[in-house]
């Protein structure tokens, strides 16, 4: 079934309306693994539509989802987790009055005698995982997360993501927060990531940050793939021409009777 | 997690590592917590940052206990201290139960008529002949139903999308209602007495001086193997773990102040059954609240619902299980509020019980926003404010200069909770 050419995901042709609204019309999208796939586009392109699409928070009116080769139908967050996506969300979702390790085992939680937590083995894996991501900047794992600057807030989401035997992370936004220093510290996570040959999607408006780490580059523009680009191949010119101006198969509103005037 | 070969971030391999602690230079503070000298010097830095945690509650008892002595001659006598540990443990029971309330950011203001319903039902069910029920089968009635009571308030609150306070404001008004329709149907005078000697006994009886001895000695006992326990597992998978002069120093001072409260109230009654029932309720909800799975999920939903929610945690759960907590948490100190006063009457759950039960919580140091508290904090806030009040009964204060007082101790509480906020986010600690 899969071969080391089959893309981890693959999405072909899917859509999604909100009523009148068309977020996403026919995209095709992949990425591969250990390959860092960066989703740009202006806001309400549909970036985030896609990516929660993909966790099934919204389920996808039409088109086909395949994850190593084999169709899948994904109906939550928790499907998604069981296939090995993880997605580390742009407001982080970590809970500030929680340590370090408790927010890395938020909601899978280890356990002793079915329900007293088992705190020396979860401390144990969260920092072997800090550790092998080489995050070095924290002085406790003991520590409540509201303390942490906004990099050492992004690297314990990343490293919650990576501990689940995770295939495929999708970043939202990582750095949208971030000072330069700490961008440079999460740019760097992002392409250890890829290195222990994980997929990563990156969703972002920073081209700098694309330029960066991504291998390849899908561009969104009013819900439909305008650009598909290698970035060793490309410029930030021409991926800013596709965001602003990337040619549309379809015109939106076509679909709506009443914008047939438009 | 990945072992692939040729993972060169990785740092050691597993096999070294589960006995020796993971080489981390950058997890300083957890190292130095493993000495004497760095877990002080810790607790040093946490405190002068505003992590005060109980250090202002116990300023205050002991501020209250020489006020209170000087002003008084009887406030320091065992026979106060003994009835001292009467009034309070109904507070704290009912304050344990609004700690889990507070904790997911919700508020039940409906737990004083809450836990007279507990205290009049189970008043009801004993009356000789009508129907004259055993204390066992009338106390497990009267808990099962404020237990529904806290269900059916979750339930609105959950599943309409109505905020806590009103629905709690609500229960409120109907609770109260619902005491005095049962109060005053059942008796035309708006008392009844309870008429059964162990529900009596459950605030009114004393255990021997040699059972107050085993309960201090099985108290501590049980501290000390539960801190062993706690490092043993966290050496054995290589972790750095608290010093072991700490916890025999920490081991000391709680049989110091056991023993020597054993003591004091053995030359009086000796130590109250209802105490003992209190300090049970809170080494278990303790236990629940810090160490499941259960407890975790409440703090993260404090802390950032739609982080929990999205971490697959079943929010709406959570906070069904919470209010039934608080529910079950005010019969049980409903029953011992009846039980004390060996009746309920049509003005039981009324006055300020409501008011000093969720002052004692936040005194205690629960935040009121969520996700921050202990439960332990209900017995610490309860003790203040139960000691207060006796101190001003002492004394023979109007009823308006007590309410003033009280009011003015829960504000400086919150006063120094916030200043310490301040200080932690003045160092970015928040």
């Amino acid at each position: 079934m899969a071969t080391a050419d089959t893309p981890l995901l693959e999405l072909r042709g899917v859509s999604k309306a909100f009523g009148a609204v068309q977020a996403l019309y026919r995209v095709d999208f992949e990425v591969r693994r250990g390959e860092v796939m960066a989703l740009v586009g202006d806001n309400g392109a549909g970036k985030s539509t896609l990516v929660k699409s993909v966790v099934g928070i919204y389920p996808f009116d039409e088109g086909e989802v395949l994850y190593d080769g084999v169709s899948v139908n994904v109906h939550g967050p928790r499907d998604a987790a069981k296939l090995g996506i993880e997605v580390v969300y742009q407001d982080l979702a970590l809970a500030d009055n929680l340590d370090v390790v408790a927010n890395m085992f938020l909601g899978r939680e280890r356990a002793r005698v079915r329900f007293v937590l088992d705190e020396s083995s979860m401390e144990r894996s969260a920092r072997e995982t800090l550790d092998s991501l080489s995050v070095t900047t924290l002085k406790s794992v003991r520590q409540t997360v509201a303390g942490l600057s906004g990099g050492q807030r992004q690297a314990v989401a990343v490293a919650k993501s990576v501990m689940w035997d995770s295939r495929l992370v999708i970043l939202d936004e990582p750095t949208a927060a971030l000072g330069v220093a700490q961008t440079r510290q999460v740019l760097d996570l992002v392409k250890r990531l890829a290195e222990r040959d994980l997929g990563v999607v990156i969703v972002t408006h920073n081209l700098h940050d694309v330029f960066e780490v991504a291998d390849r580059i899908t561009v969104l523009r009013l819900g439909q793939r305008v650009a598909l680009l290698e970035r060793a191949k490309t410029t930030q010119q021409e991926v800013v021409e596709a965001i602003t101006a990337g040619t549309l198969d379809h015109v939106p509103g076509m679909l709506e009777e009443e914008s047939a005037e438009a | 997690m990945s072992d692939r070969p040729g993972d060169a971030d990785t740092t050691a391999d597993p096999t070294a590592a589960r006995v020796e602690p993971v080489a981390a230079d950058a997890l300083a503070d957890d190292v130095s917590a493993a000495s004497f000298g760095g877990y002080v010097r810790l607790w040093w830095q946490g405190i002068r940052a505003g992590e005060l945690g109980s250090l202002p509650i116990i300023v205050g008892l002991l501020v209250i206990a020489v006020v209170f002595g000087i002003l008084d001659d009887t406030f320091l006598t065992e026979r106060n201290f003994t009835n001292l540990l009467l009034q309070m443990s109904a507070i704290a029971t009912i304050a344990i139960g609004v700690v889990f309330v507070l904790l997911i950011g919700e508020i039940d203001l409906s737990v004083a008529f809450v836990s007279a319903v507990g205290g009049v039902v189970m008043t009801l069910l004993l009356r000789p002949e009508d129907p004259g029920w055993s204390w066992w089968a009338a106390i497990l009635v009267a808990l099962v139903c404020t237990t529904a009571i806290g269900f059916v308030q979750a339930l609105v609150i959950t599943k309409a999308g109505v905020p806590s306070f009103v629905v709690t404001l609500a229960g409120l008004l109907i609770w109260s209602g619902v005491v005095l329709i049962l109060t005053t149907q059942a008796s035309s005078v708006g008392t009844i007495r309870i008429q059964d000697e162990t529900a009596v006994g459950i605030a009114n009886d004393f255990l021997s001086s040699t059972a107050g001895w085993v309960v201090a000695a099985l108290v501590v006992i049980g501290y000390a193997l539960s801190e062993l326990q706690n490092a043993r597992t966290r050496r054995a998978s290589g972790l750095y773990a608290k010093p072991i002069v700490v916890t025999v120093l920490q081991t000391v001072g709680l049989a110091a102040v056991t023993f020597a409260a054993v003591w004091y109230v053995n030359k009086d009654r000796g130590v109250p059954k209802v105490t003992v029932i209190l300090l049970a309720l809170l080494v278990f909800w303790s236990f629940i609240a810090s160490r499941t799975r259960f407890g975790r999920h409440v703090y993260a939903v404090g802390g950032n619902a739609e982080a929990s929610r999205r971490a697959g945690i079943d929010v709406d759960r959570v906070r069904i299980a919470v209010f039934m907590i608080s529910g079950f948490m005010a019969g049980v100190g409903g029953i011992m509020l009846a039980s004390r006063l060996r009746s309920v009457a049509t003005n039981s759950g009324g006055g300020n019980l409501l008011l000093l039960v969720i002052a004692s919580a936040v005194i205690g140091g629960t935040s009121l926003f969520g996700g921050v508290g202990r439960v332990v904090s209900a017995l610490l806030g309860a003790l203040v404010i139960a000691s207060i009040q006796n101190g001003m009964d002492l004394l023979g204060l109007a009823s308006g200069t007590k309410f003033v007082i009280t009011g003015l101790v829960l504000l400086a509480a919150v006063l120094v909770d916030a200043y310490a906020k301040r200080r932690r986010a003045a160092r970015g600690v928040v």
